[in-house]
C-alpha cells in the first residue's frame, strides 16, 4: 500500500514535470512568425510514416540507421513492460499482463533481446562517439561542452535502464525459483543471470524491488531529463515531419510584405493591406525583412531546433564545411534552440544549454550581440552557404537550416545593407545591366549572330 | 571538308517574341536563354547548340531577345528578396503579356525560379529543364543521337546541378540523354540526393569564398577526375588537403568528359579541370552540345 502511494506520487510528479517543461517548450515555439502549415493531411501523413516512423531518410547510412533501429524498436516495444510497471507500482499487482499467456512470454522474451541489443548498439554509438578519432561528423565546434556530455548521458542512462531491466527479472527469476513457483513469461537473457544472484529469499526480494524502483525512476528522470537534451527528437521527430514543407526544395519561401511594396510601386493603384492591428486596435511595429533573431523565424524552424538529435549529417554534407568553411547547418539549428531558450523559456531543471560565450565560435562572434544574427550565427558562416539543399536532403527529421540560413541573409541585406561588397556589385549589375555581371543589356541577343545548323530544313519549318 | 553531298550550313535567324507577336503568331515554346547563356562566352556555346537542336527538330520557338532580364535568382539567395521581386513582376509582365504557356530553359536556376517561385507572384507557366526536354526528343526519335560525332565508349561522368537534383528532383533525364550517347557511363560516388555542389549556387558565383583550407569546386573536380580515371585512392582522400595534380588510375583521362546541366556548374567544373592541368584531356560539356554533336549538326 505504502508502495503504491509513493508510486502514485512519483507518476504525477513525473507527468506534472514533464507537462510543465513541454508547456514551455510550446511556448517557446510559438515565439515564431506564423506561417500556415494546413492541409494535405494525406501527404503529411504519408510523409510521417515514411520518415519519421519508417526511418526512411536514416537508411541513407546503413551502419548507423540498423544500430538507431535496434534502439528505437526497443524503446517502442519496451514501453509496453513500463505500462504494465505502471499497473503494477499503482494498483500492487505484479506483472499484471501475465494473462496474456504465450502473448506475454512472447513479449518479455522480445523485450530481453531488445534490451540486450540496445546494450550492444549503445556500446557502439559510444564508441562512435569517444574513439580516437572518433567519427568526424561528431566532432566541431558546435560539438564541445554539453553537447557531447549530453550525447554520452543519454547513452549511459539507456544502459543503466537496460541493465535494471535485467536486474529487476534476474532477481523476480530467482526468487520465484528459490520459492519453488514459476514465474510467468520467457526471459531468454535473464535466465542466464538469475544463476548469479545468491539463493536468499529476502535479500531478492530487496533486488528485485530495487531493480523495478531504479528501472522505472530512472524512466521518469529520463523523461524529464528529455527537454534540456537532444533527446527530445524522440518526440519532435514526428511533429516535426508532420509539418514538413511539401514544395521542392528549390524553392525559397515568398516575402509577401515586399510583394505589396513591389506591386505598388508598379501600380500606383495597388491597394497595399493595412498593417496589423494589436488587441488595442494600433497598429503594430512592422517586422523586421527576415530574421536577426529567433522570433523573427517561422514556428517551424524553432520547432525543428527541438527535433535536431546534433548527429551532423547535415554538417557532413554541407559543401562549405567540408572544404573547411565556418559553416556547419547543424551549428544553425543548435544556435537557435540555444537562443530560444536563452531569449524566452528556459523548460530545464539546470539549464545545461547555456554555456555563454564559452561555447561560441571565438573570436568571430560579436559577443556584445544579444541576438542569433551575430550574437551566435556570424555573417561568415551565412555567407558560405552554396544554397544546395545537400543539408534538408541529409536530415533524417526533415529539419531545414537552409531557410534559416537565408532568412538571415535577408536581414543582412534588406534591414543592414550588410553583403559582401562583390554581392552589392551583382546587384548593382542587375537593377542597371538585367544580368547579374557588367554586360551591357543591349547585347544580350548577340549570341544569335552567325548561327549555323548542318543537315536538311526540317520537315515543320522553325516558325 | 563536308561530303559533296551534305547540304550547306543553314544560317539561323533566331525568331524573337516581339517580332512573332506583331504577326500575331505564337510560338509553342519559349525558349529562356538566361543571363549565362546569353552573355558568358562558353555558355553562349550551349545556347547555341540548344537553338541548332531546336532548329533541327522543327520546333516552333521564339526567344524574349533583349526582353529578356535575370530572373532575380542570385538576388533572392543572397537575401535580396526586394531586387528579386522587381525582376520576377518585370518579367512576368513581359510573359503574360504575349501570353506566354510553356517555358523550356538550359540554366537550373532560371528553370527553378520561375517554376517554382514565380507563381506565387502571378507568373504560371509549364517550365521545362533542356535536360528532360532533350530527353522527350530522344525518346520521340526526333532527335537520333546519330550522324555526327560519336561517343561510343568514351568515358563520360554527370555532374548533378543542386538546383535541378535536390532542389527539383530531376535526376534521371539527364542520365537518359547521356545514355543514348553509347558512352562508358561513370558515376561518382556523390551523386544524384547525394551530389555535391560545384561551389558557385546561392550567389557564391559572384563573390569570393569565405576562407577555407580549399575551394568547393576543386573538391568537385578531383572527384570528377578520380571518378573517371579510377583513381580508388584519390576518392578515399576527398575533403582532405587539395593536392597538386589529378591523381593517376587505371583509365586514360584523353578524351573523358565531364557533363553538365548547368552555367554555374559548367565554369566551376571546368575551371577545375584547369586548376588540376587536366584540361587537354578531360572536356567539360552540357548535355545540348553532346547532343548537337552527336547530331551532326554543329557547323
Amino acid at each position: 500500500m505504502l508502495q503504491s502511494i509513493l508510486f502514485a506520487l512519483l507518476l504525477i510528479a513525473a507527468f506534472g514535470l514533464f507537462a510543465w517543461q513541454v508547456r514551455k517548450i510550446r511556448a517557446n515555439v510559438l515565439v515564431g512568425r506564423a506561417r500556415d502549415m494546413g492541409g494535405h493531411p494525406a501527404e503529411r501523413l504519408r510523409k510521417t510514416l515514411l520518415v519519421a516512423f519508417g526511418q526512411q531518410k536514416m537508411f541513407k547510412r546503413l551502419t548507423p540507421a540498423l544500430l538507431h533501429l535496434v534502439v528505437y524498436v526497443g524503446f517502442l516495444v519496451i514501453n509496453v513492460e513500463v505500462l504494465e510497471i505502471v499497473v503494477d507500482g499503482l494498483f500492487g499487482t505484479h506483472r499484471f499482463l501475465s494473462f496474456l499467456g504465450p502473448v506475454y512470454s512472447a513479449l518479455m522474451a522480445t523485450n530481453e533481446v531488445l534490451a540486450a541489443l540496445v546494450i550492444v548498439a549503445v556500446a557502439a554509438f559510444w564508441w562512435r562517439r569517444n574513439s580516437h578519432p572518433p567519427l568526424k561528423r561528431f566532432t566541431g565546434p558546435e560539438l564541445r561542452l554539453w553537447p557531447k556530455l549530453d550525447a554520452n548521458i543519454i547513452l549511459y542512462v539507456e544502459v543503466v535502464l537496460m541493465a535494471a531491466l535485467f536486474f529487476m527479472n534476474s532477481a523476480d527469476i530467482r526468487l520465484h525459483q528459490v520459492e519453488g513457483k514459476t514465474l510467468p513469461g520467457a526471459f531468454p537473457v535473464s535466465q542466464f543471470l538469475s544463476g548469479l544472484l545468491p539463493a536468499s529469499a529476502g535479500t531478492l526480494a530487496v533486488l528485485e524491488r530495487a531493480g523495478w524502483w531504479i528501472h522505472i525512476t530512472g524512466i521518469f528522470l529520463f523523461l524529464n531529463y528529455l527537454p534540456s537534451s537532444k533527446h527530445f527528437h524522440i518526440i519532435m521527430a514526428f511533429p516535426n515531419v508532420w509539418y514538413s514543407r511539401l514544395v521542392p526544395q528549390g524553392q525559397f519561401s515568398n516575402v509577401e510584405s515586399i510583394t505589396h511594396e513591389v506591386k505598388a510601386m508598379m501600380d500606383p493603384g495597388y491597394a497595399v493591406p493595412a498593417a496589423p492591428v494589436g488587441p488595442d486596435g494600433a497598429a503594430l511595429a512592422p517586422t523586421p525583412f527576415g530574421a536577426r533573431d529567433v522570433d523573427d523565424l517561422p514556428w517551424t524552424s524553432l520547432m525543428s531546433a527541438y527535433s535536431c538529435t546534433e548527429c551532423g549529417r547535415c554538417t557532413s554534407v554541407c559543401p562549405a564545411n567540408l572544404t573547411g568553411k565556418l559553416l556547419s547547418p547543424r551549428k544553425i539549428i543548435m544556435d537557435t534552440r540555444d537562443r530560444v531558450e536563452e531569449k524566452y523559456n528556459s523548460p530545464l531543471i539546470f539549464r545545461p544549454n547555456v554555456y555563454g560565450a564559452e561555447a561560441r565560435h571565438e573570436p568571430v562572434t560579436d559577443l556584445a550581440t544579444a541576438t542569433l544574427l551575430r550574437g551566435k550565427v556570424t555573417p561568415e558562416e551565412l555567407w558560405a552557404c552554396t544554397t544546395c539543399n545537400a543539408c534538408v536532403e541529409s536530415c533524417p527529421v526533415n529539419i531545414n537550416p537552409l531557410e534559416s540560413i537565408i532568412e538571415m541573409r535577408r536581414f543582412l541585406v534588406l534591414e543592414e545593407s550588410a553583403a559582401p561588397n562583390s554581392l552589392n556589385v551583382m546587384f548593382s549589375n542587375i537593377e542597371n545591366n538585367g544580368a547579374p555581371w557588367a554586360f551591357s543589356p543591349s547585347d544580350r541577343f548577340n549570341w544569335a549572330d552567325d548561327l549555323y545548323v548542318k543537315g536538311p530544313l526540317p520537315e515543320t519549318a522553325a516558325v | 571538308m563536308l561530303p559533296e553531298t551534305a547540304p550547306a550550313p543553314r544560317q539561323i535567324t533566331v525568331p524573337v517574341m516581339a517580332d512573332l507577336a506583331a504577326r500575331n503568331e505564337s510560338p509553342e515554346i519559349l525558349f529562356w536563354v538566361g543571363c549565362a547563356g546569353a552573355f558568358d562566352d562558353r555558355y553562349k556555346r550551349v545556347t547555341r547548340a540548344f537553338v541548332r537542336i531546336l532548329d533541327h527538330v522543327g520546333t516552333s520557338y521564339a526567344v524574349l531577345g533583349l526582353e529578356e532580364s535575370c530572373t532575380g535568382d542570385p538576388a533572392k539567395r543572397a537575401g535580396n528578396e526586394f531586387l528579386f521581386q522587381m525582376q520576377a513582376v518585370q518579367n512576368i509582365t513581359t510573359l503574360n503579356g504575349y501570353g506566354i504557356k510553356k517555358i523550356v530553359t538550359a540554366c537550373p536556376h532560371c528553370f527553378n525560379t520561375i517554376k517554382n517561385e514565380y507563381p506565387a507572384l502571378g507568373g504560371d507557366y509549364e517550365v521545362i529543364h533542356h535536360s528532360t526536354y532533350l530527353q522527350q526528343l530522344i525518346n520521340e526519335g526526333k532527335v537520333g543521337v546519330t550522324g555526327g560525332e560519336s561517343f561510343k565508349g568514351r568515358r563520360i561522368t554527370f555532374h548533378d546541378s543542386c538546383y535541378l537534383g535536390r532542389a527539383n528532383n530531376i535526376y534521371e533525364a539527364p542520365r537518359d540523354v547521356l545514355a543514348a550517347l553509347d558512352a562508358d557511363l561513370v558515376e561518382m560516388k556523390r551523386s544524384r540526393a547525394n551530389g555535391l555542389c560545384c561551389g558557385a549556387g546561392g550567389a557564391q558565383m559572384w563573390k569570393e569564398a569565405e576562407p577555407g583550407k580549399k575551394e568547393i569546386n576543386i573538391e568537385r573536380a578531383e572527384e570528377a577526375l578520380a571518378t573517371l580515371s579510377g583513381a580508388a585512392a584519390a576518392l578515399a582522400n576527398l575533403g582532405g588537403v587539395e593536392t597538386e595534380t589529378a591523381a593517376p588510375g587505371p583509365h586514360d583521362l584523353q578524351g573523358s568528359i565531364i557533363a553538365v546541366s548547368c552555367p554555374f556548374c559548367m565554369t566551376m567544373m571546368s575551371d577545375g579541370v584547369k586548376n588540376k592541368e587536366q584540361e587537354g584531356k578531360v572536356q567539360v560539356f552540357d548535355l545540348a552540345e553532346l547532343v548537337a554533336s552527336a547530331e551532326g549538326i554543329n557547323a
